[in-house]
């Protein structure tokens, strides 16, 4: 059972890379606006062409 | 011409040079809005950003330049057909937004560690079934203790404090008994960890700590969500004054930038926005707002007016001053405070359930602890049982119960156009059994309504419907309200003071004062028969008519009175108006009981007497007289068009120009109610099972894990029971214009579970 001794850790730094990803789409706002962010999506003209 | 409007009180300007500002937008209707107005704006090459948010519909502008005037910005949008307000958030929002996102992220925290932490549990209950070494079984504890110490030290936070808190001002709170049980559990499990025990309980400590950190986050969100449209409509509303300053030219600026001593001019039409004393001019006011009172009052120099009030006639310039001694105001004030501080003693049925819950607990845990020593069991496996007696009866259920059926009824209340101010709102409403309405401005409309439409001709009024579009005037949103369809008369200017004129169809057309149309004669007549009245007149060419105001009761105030009086509540008129304008409205209305002429400290009296009957009441008021009996009755409700004051004693408000959202609202809260209690009667019988096998000790983690989460689920899933039936929409349309109340609540939509 020795592979145990770094399957674990490898499985809780997977957990904590989706958590810190998490936190960090909090902080930058992504949360403050979710009604706009599911119809931003669909506008097709937000990029110029340039 | 009006004067410049002044942003640079509400412009943020950020240590790295740039200026922020915050608009709250009017017409935003759909997903389309969003480009037209950011892509609109981009021609203002200036500013930096211009983002929208679609879900509170504000628009967040930021430019570096200097000499930059945001005025631009407003302009724009009005050419891309957009109003926007000027908008500071209130602190009180911003303290709850950073509140949120504290909650969001312990969520997240716990989260992350309750569902590692099952992961590592499950193998162990599936090893100890089977065939686990002690190495693994030990390596996998101290795993988990790894998890769960620092979890517990963050995630736990909300829940630690409020606990701390309430010990400290010797009260009893849920949060107390959730803390003492996630602590002795980790603390516990640690114990066991070391000494190579079979069990620990790291998994149902985190897992209480992500179910209850849910219900925080769900109630917070239905919260901010009322807050963000209460604050919008407080921007829409536009409450700005114009200040003179010493070399006499005006500023408008917004209300909170003026201060005691300003002298602020009042032109004729316009709210008086802030309380002062007129030092120039004369005019007639309309207080309705303020006193209940309908009939115009002449005021001259020396008088004080309060926010809030119309003033019709004369331009008056008015200085500000705090509230001074022995003026309404003063005495509202004081009223307000002593009848607050005698409500904060209402206990919420949450906090009952603690301070009888708590005690229960804490001595059965004894209790079994003294007993297995006494029945000959060891230190450890006495304490260790007593201890499962704590974890599994950690309140998860009953600390969801009230919460999670808040979060349901306020959601359904805000589709109904009910926002609730305060959490225990519910409770206090669904315990009233007798309503006492104000009437003017509550079971009327807040605005007068064209009393003598019939004898007007049908053109006249349409014509002055269409020029009443191009004025701001208080009293034009009355005509304009009629021109659903209409589009304003090209060219309508509007004269301070005046009113509107036009050139139509090649003759001039006139809407304003009677003065101002040539119809002083025909004003005379009308107010020789109607004294309450307010008179405009409109003028085509040479074909003139007065159109006499009036205020009307709400369309459906007949219904929903008799709804109420149906549902077994006393239904009661307290009124500051005169006795005359009061009994009408009780006899259209059909209530018997009515007083008239009431003073703040009558109204209050009059509670008093019904409280000391054994009666609580449910008051619904607007007006600044209002604000006392608001803040003393046992709960209450305003008109979002309610004088500040008002709103802020009020434990809800209510949106548009119908009555029936304060009749949604007693039955939801009854409902609510009936739930929230079945809720806490579910946690009881969970208790009363749970708690003789952990007695007994029976409770191995596996259990205490399926009993909490089976139970949270039970009592969530029970809540969602408190919801108003399925009701057609209105078919009166919500957004009127004119009407500062509805154009800021999001299009409806179907229901979404507890958002």
């Amino acid at each position: 059972m020795n592979v145990l001794v770094y399957l674990l850790p490898i499985a809780l730094s997977l957990g904590l890379l989706g958590l810190g990803a998490f936190l960090w789409s909090l902080k930058s706002g992504q949360y403050d606006d979710l009604d706009g962010a599911a119809v931003r999506i669909l506008d097709d003209d937000d990029v110029r062409r340039g | 011409m009006s004067p410049a409007f002044d942003y640079s009180a509400l412009v943020e300007k950020r240590p790295d040079g740039v200026s922020h500002l915050d608009l709250a937008v009017e017409g935003i209707t759909c997903a389309a809005c969003i480009g037209d107005i950011e892509r609109g704006l981009a021609t203002l090459p200036e500013l930096d950003k211009a983002r929208l948010n679609y879900t509170n519909r504000r628009l967040a502008v930021e430019w570096r330049a200097e000499g930059f005037d945001p005025v631009r910005v407003v302009s724009r949008l009005a050419e891309l057909g957009y109003k926007a307000h000027p908008f500071e958030p209130s602190r009180e929002e911003e303290i709850e937004a950073a509140e949120m996102r504290f909650l969001l992220r312990c969520l997240a925290v716990a989260g992350f560690a309750a569902m590692n932490i099952m992961l590592l549990s499950v193998s162990v209950w599936s090893g100890n079934a089977s065939d686990i070494t002690d190495e693994t079984r030990d390596f996998f504890h101290w795993v988990s203790a790894l998890i769960a110490l620092p979890t517990a030290a963050y995630a736990g936070q909300p829940f630690f404090r409020n606990a701390w808190r309430a010990i400290r001002s010797r009260s009893m709170t849920m949060d107390v008994p959730i803390s003492l049980g996630v602590t002795l559990a980790i603390g516990m499990s640690l114990y066991e960890t070391i000494h190579h025990a079979h069990h620990a309980y790291f998994d149902s400590a985190v897992m209480l700590l992500f179910f209850l950190l849910l219900g925080r986050v769900l109630d917070q969100v239905m919260r901010r969500k009322t807050r963000a449209v209460a604050g919008n409509l407080l921007a829409l509303r536009g409450e700005t004054a114009v200040v003179l300053a010493e070399a006499g030219e005006t500023r408008e600026v917004p209300l909170k930038a003026v201060k005691p001593g300003d002298r602020v001019l009042v032109l004729p039409g316009d709210r008086v926005a802030v309380d002062g004393v007129v030092i120039e001019g004369r005019s007639s006011v309309d207080a309705s707002l303020v006193t209940g009172e309908t009939a115009r009052e002449p005021i001259g120099p020396g008088a004080m007016v309060y926010a809030g009030t119309v003033n019709l006639d004369g331009a008056l310039t008015v200085r500000v001053t705090a509230a001074a001694e022995g003026t309404l105001l003063e005495e509202v004030n004081r009223l307000v405070e002593t009848a607050a501080n005698a409500r904060s003693r209402y206990l919420r049925l949450a906090d009952r359930a603690a301070r009888i819950y708590s005690p229960v607990v804490h001595i059965a845990a004894l209790a079994t602890a003294i007993g297995w020593m006494l029945l000959g069991a060891s230190l450890h496996d006495a304490l260790i049982t007593a201890i499962a007696v704590l974890i599994i009866t950690c309140p998860c259920a009953l600390a969801l119960a009230v919460p999670a059926t808040q979060v349901v009824a306020s959601g359904s209340l805000f589709k109904a156009g009910v926002l609730l101010q305060s959490g225990d709102a519910i409770e206090r409403i669904a315990a009233c059994d007798t309503v006492v309405f104000d009437k003017t401005g509550t079971l009327t409309m807040p605005q007068p309504q064209v009393a003598n439409a019939a004898e007007v001709p049908a053109d006249l009024l349409q014509a002055a419907a269409r020029l009443a579009l191009s004025s701001r005037h208080p009293l034009a949103a009355a005509l304009s309200a009629r021109a659903l369809g209409l589009s304003p008369i090209p060219g309508g200017q509007e004269q301070a003071g005046h009113g509107v004129a036009a050139e139509w169809d090649g003759v001039e057309a006139r809407l304003g004062s009677p003065a101002f149309c040539g119809a002083e004669a025909e004003a005379a007549a009308a107010l020789a028969k109607d004294l309450d009245a307010t008179v405009i007149a409109v003028r085509v060419g040479e074909r003139r008519a007065v159109m006499l105001l009036h205020q009307a009761l709400r369309p459906d105030a007949v219904d929903v009175v008799r709804e109420l009086a149906g549902r077994g509540k006393r239904i009661v008129i307290l009124s500051g108006d005169r006795e005359q304008p009061v009994a009408e409205a009780a006899r259209a209305l059909g209530v018997a009981e009515w007083r008239a002429g009431l003073k703040p400290a009558d109204k209050i009296a009059a509670l008093e007497a019904m409280a000391a009957e054994g009666r609580r009441v449910l008051m619904v008021g607007d007006g600044l007289n209002d604000a006392p009996a608001l803040a003393a009755a046992h709960a209450s409700i305003s008109p979002v068009t309610a004088a500040h004051l008002a709103q802020a004693s009020a434990d809800a408000l209510f949106l548009g120009e119908r009555l029936q959202p304060v009749a949604d609202a007693a039955l939801l809260a009854r409902k609510a109610h009936a739930v929230m209690r079945q809720n806490l009667g579910i946690a009881v019988i969970y208790n009363l099972i749970a708690v003789p096998l952990a007695i007994m000790g029976h409770v191995t983690p596996l259990i205490a894990a399926a009993a909490m989460s089976g139970s949270s689920i039970i009592v969530t899933v029970n809540a969602l029971r408190a919801k108003l039936p399925f009701r057609e929409p209105a078919a009166e349309p919500q957004v009127t214009r004119g009407k500062p109340a509805s154009p800021a609540v999001p299009p409806q939509r179907p229901a979404r579970v507890a958002s």
